[in-house]
């Protein structure tokens, strides 16, 4: 792409956003727009940030897509819930299994991966100061992701692939719903190079200087992670789809579950560095937060890129075939070198935000500078929420289950999704809720309707994700299956207890549902109907007030380094940790022995 | 801030209690890390993975000469089968029946081998909660030494199609 293009203006201090002075009136409207046809930019009014409309273009679509795939997922989701929740039981056995084909498609893969291109292609241009590297490219991943999704949601709907997401050999699906997972593979994969190619030509042409932001590295991570994802998604789906077609013989089932989880799982990782990021950009965002240190948070990205990949272990390590020292290896991501990253994080992004709210005076006894954060802002509590729900739940069950011998005890019960649904859905999926709460403003240039709803969207979401997820994990913990749609013929061996933890289950699905349709109606509301707010910054939702020195001269102390708070918190984690750890050993301990 | 590129050499080491943190959650990943190999050493609950390849059909012979052999009655329909402690018994996954049941005696230990001829089963024993999987081709073989006598429950806990909530299976320890 031709750089000299369009007119880039030098990027002013990002907050300040009151250097640059938009164009107004009509001809400026239509010069936008033939800018817009030529490649062109804007500057945002409200941070003040370069913003090139080509990315714009995709960041706006692919967030639109995203958002339909979670509507689609989360009326799946609520049929489910009531289905589980064994005094309903509203499903009939066929349509249930045919729902959580659709509901685990769409949750887990497109409403994630579409909203994961708009995260790179915003962490690639606005971040860098750079133009998007190709907008033929973009079409081209744009269409292809769309079309593959389509035709997913349609066979499933037609009843050809009734396999779930896991899609297990030798059960088998028509044809075209593997192609469609290859077709949105392989469109996320020219996404991913589009994102790389921009990247490579911003550091060519030196459109930023020195280090990328911390962001737009947890970003690379993600991407780096996102093609060796990919990668193993193309080797076991290609096979399965040859063999579907009837070219060619049957890939082995205990392969085909090594290879698909390395994609499974590890588009999962893909999530966690997208959501590590989006913590570091939200923290930034509210409160100002700047990490105390870029070493240690890089390094932990690091981490993440080297170890993570091995977490296809987790699910085979109650399969015939491999071997202890394999799964040991394996399944501990590496003596847990990913764990720590993920630990560190948890410590450097709320002490990023304590060091920040400190220096603006809170420093009131060990949280006054917690109580004093923007909790009206809904981006800043869905991230909060998103960092309690994925470490104390989603973390500490996940490493625990994904222990070699421990997942004797936990392996296909309902406490797998009780992890997972604290990972993906209280982790990731809300930390993305929390960053539209900024996208729709900025990129959409529409201020948010219903600003009170929108507030209470984020505790809405994360109460009724905490309690499905308790719900499950108990219920699995009384050895409760998962993806089975009545337990009635088994409903003896678990006793009459489940009974009541399914239906926390039901009551917590059906909450966290009306707290993404809440999402979705603000969200989908606003982008047609909110006020504009072009030329003028956005609407803003509550910043930390400024206290000034005299605060801290009198109550407290602030420093670059000073975070009793976080070290209170982390403590607390820890110890949740290893009660949990430990509990697990020694249930462990009561089965009978084997080896 | 993490949305600005860093300029000069941002390369320090941790200090204060970032550094603690990073040490002491590195140390408790060496816990976890090292109570694996721990608990294969000291603990009695393994997978070691004791597998061979054994092809569908090959693997259904076998089972139904092991009921042949050791048939001691029969349990709502399916052969009740009692292997002689210390010795092979075999349990196959189909849609949608475990077969056949087993009877076993508390205090023995058996070498049980488990595997399914169509399409993957989860094994999974209830009210105890242990879970493995049965995939076809795969003979695997668990040592397992049943604790108390009762009748138990095998749980299918991989979806197996339509069926698959009504594949429930017996378990009877004396």
């Amino acid at each position: 792409m031709n750089d000299q293009e369009g007119n880039n203006p030098e990027r002013s201090g990002a907050g300040s956003g009151t250097e640059y002075n938009p164009p107004e009136g009509e001809l400026a409207k239509v010069k936008r727009g033939l800018r817009s046809l030529t490649g062109g930019w804007r500057n945002c009014d409200t941070t003040g940030m370069p913003v090139c409309l080509d990315s714009q273009f995709f960041i706006r679509w692919n967030a639109i897509f995203a958002v339909i795939f979670l509507l689609i997922g989360g009326i799946a989701a609520i049929l489910l819930a009531l289905t589980r929740w064994e005094t309903f039981n509203l499903l009939r056995t066929d349509l249930f299994y045919r729902v959580l084909t659709l509901h685990g498609l769409n949750m887990l893969i497109f409403w994630i991966l579409f909203f994961e291109v708009a995260i790179l292609y915003f962490a690639s241009t606005t971040l860098l100061n750079a133009k998007l590297f190709s907008r033929k490219v973009g079409w081209v991943s744009f269409v292809l992701m769309v079309v593959g999704a389509l035709m997913v949601n349609w066979i499933i709907f037609a009843g050809e692939a009734d396999v779930l997401k896991t899609s297990y050999l030798p059960l088998l699906a028509h044809p075209a719903f593997y192609l469609g997972i290859i077709l949105v593979a392989v469109g996320t994969l020219v996404a991913v190079f589009n994102f790389f190619a921009t990247v490579y030509v911003a550091r060519r042409d030196r459109t930023y200087e020195g280090s990328v932001p911390l962001v737009t590295f947890g970003a690379i991570a993600a991407a780096i992670i996102a093609v060796v994802t990919l990668l193993h998604g193309a080797v076991a789906m290609i096979p399965t789809f040859t063999y579907s077609m009837g070219w060619t013989g049957e890939p082995d089932p205990l392969w085909y579950r090594l290879v698909w989880w390395g994609l499974g799982h590890q588009s999962q990782q893909v999530n966690v560095a997208a959501m590590v990021a989006v913590w570091y950009m939200v923290a930034t965002l509210t409160t100002g937060a700047k990490p105390l240190n870029e070493t240690v948070c890089r390094g932990a990205f690091v981490l993440y890129i080297l170890f993570i990949n091995v977490a296809s272990a987790h699910h085979l390590l109650v399969e015939p075939g491999m071997s202890s020292t394999w799964k040991i290896w394996n399944t501990s991501y590496v003596m847990y070198l990913a764990v720590l990253a993920s630990m560190v994080h948890g410590f450097t992004v709320p002490a990023s935000v304590e060091v920040s709210m400190r220096a603006k005076g809170h420093v009131a006894g060990i949280f006054g500078w917690l109580t004093a954060a923007p909790w009206r802002n809904p981006a800043f509590s869905a991230v909060v929420l998103s960092l309690v729900i994925f470490g104390f739940i989603g973390g500490i069950t996940g490493v625990t289950l994904g222990t070699q011998q421990i997942n004797i005890i936990a392996h296909n019960t309902l406490r797998i999704p009780g992890h997972f649904h604290a990972t993906v859905v209280g982790g990731t999926t809300l930390a993305f809720m929390g960053l539209a709460y900024y996208v729709v403003p900025l990129f959409f240039r529409r201020d948010f309707l219903w600003r009170p709803l929108a507030r209470i969207q984020p505790w809405i979401f994360a109460g009724g994700i905490t309690l499905m997820s308790f719900g499950m994990s108990f219920a699995g913990s009384m050895g409760v299956a998962r993806r089975t749609s009545d337990i009635a013929p088994a409903e003896e061996a678990y006793g009459p207890v489940v009974h009541f933890f399914l239906a926390m289950l039901g009551i917590g699905g059906v909450l966290a549902v009306l707290g993404l349709l809440l999402f979705v109606v603000l969200v989908v509301a606003t982008i047609l109907f909110g006020p504009s707010n072009a030329g003028r910054p956005m609407k803003c939702w509550g910043k930390p007030a400024e206290l000034g020195a005299n605060a801290k001269a009198t109550h407290g102390r602030s420093g670059d380094h000073y975070t009793p708070g976080t070290i209170v918190l982390v403590g607390i984690f820890l110890a949740a940790f290893v009660v949990y750890y430990f509990a697990n050993w020694s249930a462990l301990a009561d089965v009978w022995p084997v080896r | 801030m993490s949305l600005e590129s860093l300029k000069g050499n941002w390369l320090q080491a941790p200090k204060g209690a970032e550094k603690v943190w990073i040490g002491i959650a590195l140390a408790w990943c060496l816990v976890l890390f090292l109570m694996m190999p721990y608990w294969h050493l000291f603990g009695q609950q393994n997978t070691s993975g004791e597998t061979y390849r054994v092809s569908p059909e090959a693997f259904e012979a076998r089972v139904n000469e092991f009921v042949e052999a050791n048939r001691v009655g029969d349990h709502n329909g399916v052969p009740l089968v009692e292997p002689p402690p210390g010795g092979d018994a075999f349990l196959l996954g189909r849609m949608w029946q475990w077969y056949p049941v087993l009877k076993l005696r508390a205090g023995e230990t058996y070498r049980l081998h488990l595997s399914a001829t169509d399409i993957q089963h989860g094994f999974s024993l209830q009210p105890l909660n242990m879970n493995f999987r049965a995939i076809p081709g795969y003979d695997y073989v668990l040592t397992i030494t049943p604790k108390e006598p009762g009748e138990y429950t095998i749980v299918c806990n991989e979806f197996c199609g339509v069926g698959h909530h009504m594949m429930v299976g017996k378990l009877i320890v004396e």
